[in-house]
């Protein structure tokens, strides 16, 4: 998975944002000193390589009336971690669903969801219908409403 | 507010925006509108933060290296220090959650030896331990998160 200063550069110019103009890749191909094609070409091999997951508009779930979002918290035992990831994360509530490691005693959730709802009633909703999915495979589960967004960049890398 | 252009752009824009020279004109085309009323509505969007940008989003962990960072800190001390992870230019999302463990970030560094220094650091300026929760396992179905724009 090497990518070089170029794919780098391109990264940064189009992680900030792609211009409203109608050619915006061209705008980022003359910033760069560098061909359209050469962008849109290289933007095409990462995503192909799984280094770009997607390029589209981002959403501000907040803004949009989704102003709760529930950090929910499981412990599941090591063994059937990936298949429960794999179907917590397939629902549609679900913006990410990431396997972590536990801090025993403090930390004993090993699998977060992040769940997104217009509501608190709907958060703890959500976070039935996963315990329902659970089963006797949950082991415990917490949840972590967020109470104020301290800060908040998108990620920005080096050249 | 959302028109329902706005609504459509935002649900089917999430991911393969058009990698063409003419993107917004290619969506123009799809959506039988005209390239001026994407753009137009693409700027809106914008410019009320319904969308806090047309970009491309990154694999976690194969640029650089991150790690989701908890601590616990007493309310009182909880702004002070929450100002002092903020200042690292490596820390990415800062969130105050209700919790024991109430302060969460991202922090992300271009390797391992970056990333163990800065949490040092946190944690020796702010006279607290951090509790370090790197991603193992990503279980990525979806692409992208389905809008309810019912109600």
């Amino acid at each position: 998975m090497n990518i070089d200063k170029i794919d780098r550069q391109i990264i940064s110019a189009t992680q900030a944002g792609l211009p409203l103009t109608p050619q915006p890749y061209q705008t980022i191909a003359d910033e760069l000193g560098i061909s359209a094609e050469t962008v849109m070409q290289r933007l095409s091999d990462m995503q192909e390589q799984g280094i770009i997951r997607r390029i589209g508009a981002v959403p501000n779930h907040y803004r949009l009336g989704y102003k709760f979002n529930g950090m929910t918290v499981w412990n599941i035992a090591d063994e059937y971690v990936d298949e429960i990831g794999e179907r917590v994360g397939q629902l549609d509530f679900v913006s990410h669903c990431y396997h972590r490691p536990r801090h025993l005693p403090e930390w004993p959730y090993n699998l977060f969801a992040m769940v997104h709802s217009k509501t608190e009633t709907g958060v703890k909703q959500q976070q039935q219908i996963i315990a329902e999915l659970l089963g006797e495979f949950n082991l415990g589960h917490d949840v972590l409403y967020s109470i104020a967004i301290l800060k908040k960049t998108g990620l920005r890398i080096g050249n | 507010m959302l028109t329902p252009m706005h609504k459509q752009l935002l649900n089917d824009y999430q991911q393969d925006f058009p990698l063409s020279p003419t993107p917004y004109k290619d969506i123009a085309l799809s959506l039988g509108i005209t390239e001026d009323e994407v753009l137009l509505a693409f700027n809106e969007l914008a410019n009320e933060q319904f969308i806090s940008r047309i970009g491309s989003i990154i694999v976690p962990n194969h640029i650089g290296v991150s790690t989701l960072v908890a601590m616990a800190i007493p309310n009182e001390q909880l702004q002070i220090v929450a100002d002092i992870v903020s200042h690292y230019p490596e820390v990415n999302h800062n969130y105050e959650r209700e919790n024991r463990f109430n302060l969460w970030f991202v922090l992300i560094a271009k390797d391992d030896e970056d990333l163990q220094s800065v949490i040092e650091a946190i944690e020796i300026e702010s006279g607290f331990k951090a509790m370090q929760l790197p991603l193992l396992e990503d279980y990525f179905i979806n692409l992208g998160f389905e809008m309810d724009f019912d109600d």
